[in-house]
């Protein structure tokens, strides 16, 4: 056999200042170098992608003086996918006196990564988060609030202090408007410019930095190119490799595997979340998974009928013949078990036969109990948006029949792998949010995901990039004419070229479906070492086939939404096997990444700290050549590691 | 399920566009609008054809991408609801649907159904956001809302931008639009200071793209996929009374 990837040097420094964990940020903003705010004008910076972590970027560069180009391939900055998150945002407030701090927020989320994250970056992320809910209410962020005008907390993802705050079910929609406001004042200011519909589609580098894009205006299909002196990629996560998943449609890899063939190491990519509430597909046209937020789980009962193939209505099947599996395998944490158990619990019970709904693929999340308990009043308080929105999409009546649930990707804790600073390991490219892999390790907690994005944009970024600018003076001045620049243009247009003469048989669409199809059953909720191995030689047949048998109609010279999604769908390729390999020689259970060789005697996710506690790191090194390790090892010297336990 | 779709097909900003009548078959009800598109779009494309361009992303209602006048309805029959969250279990075998892009001049048609909202940011431009810079903001809890207004900042903050209110008022007005973020910023004590300047630099701006004025016919709260009320283009206009007024005395 082929050998699957190659071992290379060790990483050895993430420029995380050293001392004790809680003076590093303070003494790493010390040391990096400031730039004269008349002198920010002459620097410039791109960033790509308009969420939580772009728009907050955005603005903040924009407000410090410097000349921001922000990208989206959105029609506006405002429809980026942070919008659709609900649940809330963590900050280590402490306004409910319930024991909360800075470094109990640090500790839930290294445990909670499973141990597979760094230390420095996770306890500036704790430190810098009320600061984060400071700044949104300053904007404007309406939050909810109790009667006595404060903000309303509550808890989440299965923690013991309230530190969620929230806005109803849309707290994502609520925080990305107050970024994007902030990003139209320095658009108005003059300090940021919009590209909207121009999707970035490589990155050039010259001299061994970052110094610009190239990116395709989707309306003309004109090829453009953009120089700066720094570029920040903030364009999201990759869960779109699974074709189902709850992002929305147009998420792609596309900029983070580009820069990553130009260099950027990709770190952890087989670290993908697995949403246990979830709608269950409802037939082969799916095109996306709507989530439901996971609070449902505080007073919804999970159970499948005990017998296999059981038909009946929900309701007509007593008590006796439905197995809780959560409460009884659980009893500690019964329903509320962390997503990866839940979401593994009920693949598992799908797969005995023992699912329900079309497929067998579902499980009940039944509010009997919570509704002759509370009253149907208070379940229609707490839930009634959630359950408008179940009965829209599945036509039942949740307050009548049990709901029918099925976990779903969410959420990808790998990405471009950064240091302390946010850099990659190409000078010069930041990456912020969802597309780095920083701080959720193997698993991400609940309400974490906005808190980074927007640590990442306001606050992190801002007092890094400086340092690099002072650093990196840029020597000489670069245009579109530069050789490095025209050859990625013309490698750009090549490619889009190729998908355009191709003209085979199958739709892109059709190969998306697929190869997701693979990856979630050889690389979603558990993986081995015979599936993933079988699943590399799917996807690379599926590859082969893309490259000679796809089918895209139009011109490159117009609105072509169908070459847009071949040449996502193309890098989900390459992605996809990435993540195979990852998951192959990451022999251990850890997080979201459960591999059935490595279990306890009860079935649950055995981690190997001896042999795997680093982030994995590849380089990419060509087109026909397996990739390299680069281990970045991870030590602890702030919390002890344990073995999780839900019993 | 089958039915028939007639569908405006342009090919861009400036060339003619024209009604095109298309064939789906064997829909299921349980499939969603944009998917039962999804299904001719690959009709489309195997026959050698241009699919239909439409604007879509988070296909969850939320993102506000979605843009779809069904039977001559802005986002389709059912209230409350964006063209995404539309099913077709609303249709009935048989049946022929209308699909149109949003129609007003402020939003020139790009392609098929994608038209250019770029206004809407214009007019969030002029004025829509509280001025604070980030890194200097006080406590979180040294400024108390009353709750009711934090809801009521709340219920007008949840506009989606998508402009269905446009496409339905005869006007072709944004006032909506406009109202419902004045009335976000408004309602809450951090937007007090900006409040009547914001007012009246959103309306200039909307009047500036072309947006035509409001008689308060009201389609655009019928329409609205979130159901923003009518009241909040009043709120408006009583800040741009206010500013109105400031400016002469």
């Amino acid at each position: 056999m082929v050998e699957l990837f190659t071992v290379g040097e060790t990483i050895r420094d993430t420029k995380a200042p050293g001392g004790p964990i809680q003076e590093q940020w303070e003494a790493r903003r010390f040391g990096a170098k400031l730039i004269n705010p008349a002198n920010r004008r002459k620097l410039s910076v791109i960033i790509v992608g308009t969420g939580l972590a772009g728009a907050s970027a955005a603005a903040t560069l924009g407000e410090a003086g410097y000349q921001v180009k922000s990208f989206c391939y959105q029609d506006s900055p405002r429809r980026a996918h942070s919008i659709a998150a609900q649940g809330g945002i963590n900050a280590a407030k402490d306004y409910r006196n319930d024991g909360d701090s800075i470094r109990r927020l640090f500790y839930d989320t290294v445990k909670g990564g499973d141990y597979r994250s760094r230390e420095s970056n996770v306890y500036r992320l704790a430190e810098v988060s009320s600061a984060i809910i400071d700044q949104c209410v300053a904007q404007g962020v309406p939050f909810a609030r109790d009667y006595g005008g404060l903000l309303d907390t509550r808890s989440f993802g299965g923690v013991q202090v309230s530190r969620t705050f929230y806005a109803r079910g849309q707290t994502g929609q609520q925080l990305l408007l107050g970024a994007y406001q902030a990003l139209e004042r320095q658009v108005a200011a003059g300090t940021v410019e919009v590209h909207t519909r121009h999707e970035m589609l490589d990155l050039i580098v010259i001299d061994g930095k970052a110094r610009g894009i190239v990116v395709r205006d989707m309306v003309t299909g004109a090829l453009e190119t953009h120089v700066a002196d720094a570029v920040v990629l903030a364009s999201g996560g990759y869960s779109n490799v699974y074709h189902l998943s709850t992002n929305a449609v147009g998420c792609n890899t596309t900029a983070t595997w580009r820069a990553h063939r130009k260099g950027a190491l990709f770190a952890n990519p087989c670290f993908t979340q697995i949403h246990p509430t979830c709608i269950p597909v409802s037939g082969e046209h799916q095109s996306k998974l709507t989530l439901m937020s996971e609070s449902l789980r505080n007073d919804g009962r999970i159970w499948v009928p005990k017998e296999a193939g059981d038909g009946r209505d929900p309701r007509e099947i007593p008590d006796g013949d439905r197995d809780y599996y959560l409460e009884r395998q659980y009893p500690a944490f019964g329903n509320l078990v962390p997503r990866d158990v839940a979401s593994r619990a009920a693949k598992n019970q799908c797969d005995a036969g023992r699912g329900v709904g079309p497929g067998g693929r579902g499980v009940y999340l039944d509010f009997a109990d919570a509704t002759a308990r509370l009253g149907r009043a208070a379940i229609e308080e707490k839930y009634g948006n959630l359950f408008d929105m179940y009965h829209k999409i599945t036509d039942e009546d949740p307050y009548q029949v049990p709901m029918r649930i099925y976990p779903a990707v969410h959420y990808t804790m790998g990405g471009l792998w950064v240091d302390y600073d946010l850099e990659s390991s190409i000078p010069g490219l930041f990456v912020v949010g969802e597309a780095n892999f920083s701080d959720h390790g193997a698993n991400r907690l609940g309400a974490s995901a906005l808190m980074q994005g927007l640590a990442d944009g306001y606050f992190i970024l801002p007092n890094t990039i400086n340092d690099y600018f002072v650093k990196n003076p840029s020597t000489e001045a670069i245009d579109a004419s530069h050789p490095e620049a025209v050859k990625a243009v013309d490698a750009v247009r090549a490619r889009i070229n190729t998908f355009l003469t191709i003209n085979g048989a199958r739709s892109v669409d059709s190969f998306h479906k697929e190869l997701g199809a693979i990856v979630w059953e050889y690389c979603g909720m558990e993986r081995n070492a015979e599936g993933l191995q079988h699943a590399l030689g799917l996807i690379g047949a599926l590859r082969d086939e893309f490259w000679t048998n796809v089918k895209v109609t139009g011109a490159n010279e117009e609105l072509n939404q169908t070459l847009e999604r071949a040449g996502r769908v193309a890098d989900f390729f390459e992605l996809a096997e990435l993540m195979c390999i990852d998951a192959f020689h990451r022999l251990e259970s850890c997080g979201s990444h459960f591999r059935t060789e490595s279990q306890t005697d009860d079935g649950e996710a055995l981690r190997v700290d001896d042999d795997f506690a680093y982030v994995a790191a590849w380089e990419f090194t060509g087109d026909n050549s397996p990739p390299k390790l680069r281990k970045e090892s991870l030590e602890y010297h702030n919390v002890k590691l344990t073995q999780r336990s839900y019993k | 399920m089958n039915v028939t779709l007639r569908i405006w097909r342009q090919h861009d900003r400036h060339a003619a566009g024209r009604m095109v009548s298309y064939g789906v078959e064997s829909i299921s009800p349980d499939m969603s609008f944009l998917e039962m598109l999804d299904v001719l779009n690959e009709q489309l494309t195997a026959a050698g054809d241009d699919p239909v361009a439409f604007d879509n992303d988070c296909r969850e209602g939320i993102c506000g991408m979605c843009s779809l006048v069904i039977n001559g309805i802005a986002h389709g029959p059912e209230e409350l609801t964006a063209s995404c969250q539309l099913y077709m279990r609303h249709f009935t075998d048989g049946d022929t649907i209308d699909i149109e892009p949003w129609r007003s001049p402020s939003f020139p048609i790009l392609r098929d159904l994608i038209v250019d909202r770029s206004a809407f940011d214009r007019i969030i431009q002029a004025g829509g956001y509280i001025s604070a810079p980030t890194g200097a903001a006080p406590d979180a809890a040294a400024m108390l809302v009353p709750k009711k207004d934090a809801d009521r900042a709340f219920d007008a903050a949840t506009c989606i931008g998508c402009g269905a209110c446009v496409a339905a008022c005869p006007n072709g007005s944004a006032m909506l639009f406009t109202g419902a973020k004045a009335t976000h910023l408004g309602a809450l004590p951090q937007g007090q200071l900006e409040r009547n300047s914001r007012a009246l630099a959103m309306v200039n701006q909307h009047d500036a793209e072309g947006f035509g004025g409001c008689t308060e016919i009201g389609e655009c709260t019928a329409v609205c996929p979130v159901g923003i009320p009518l009241d909040m283009i009043s709120r408006l206009n009583g800040d741009v009374l206010s500013a109105l007024r400031d400016n002469t005395t």
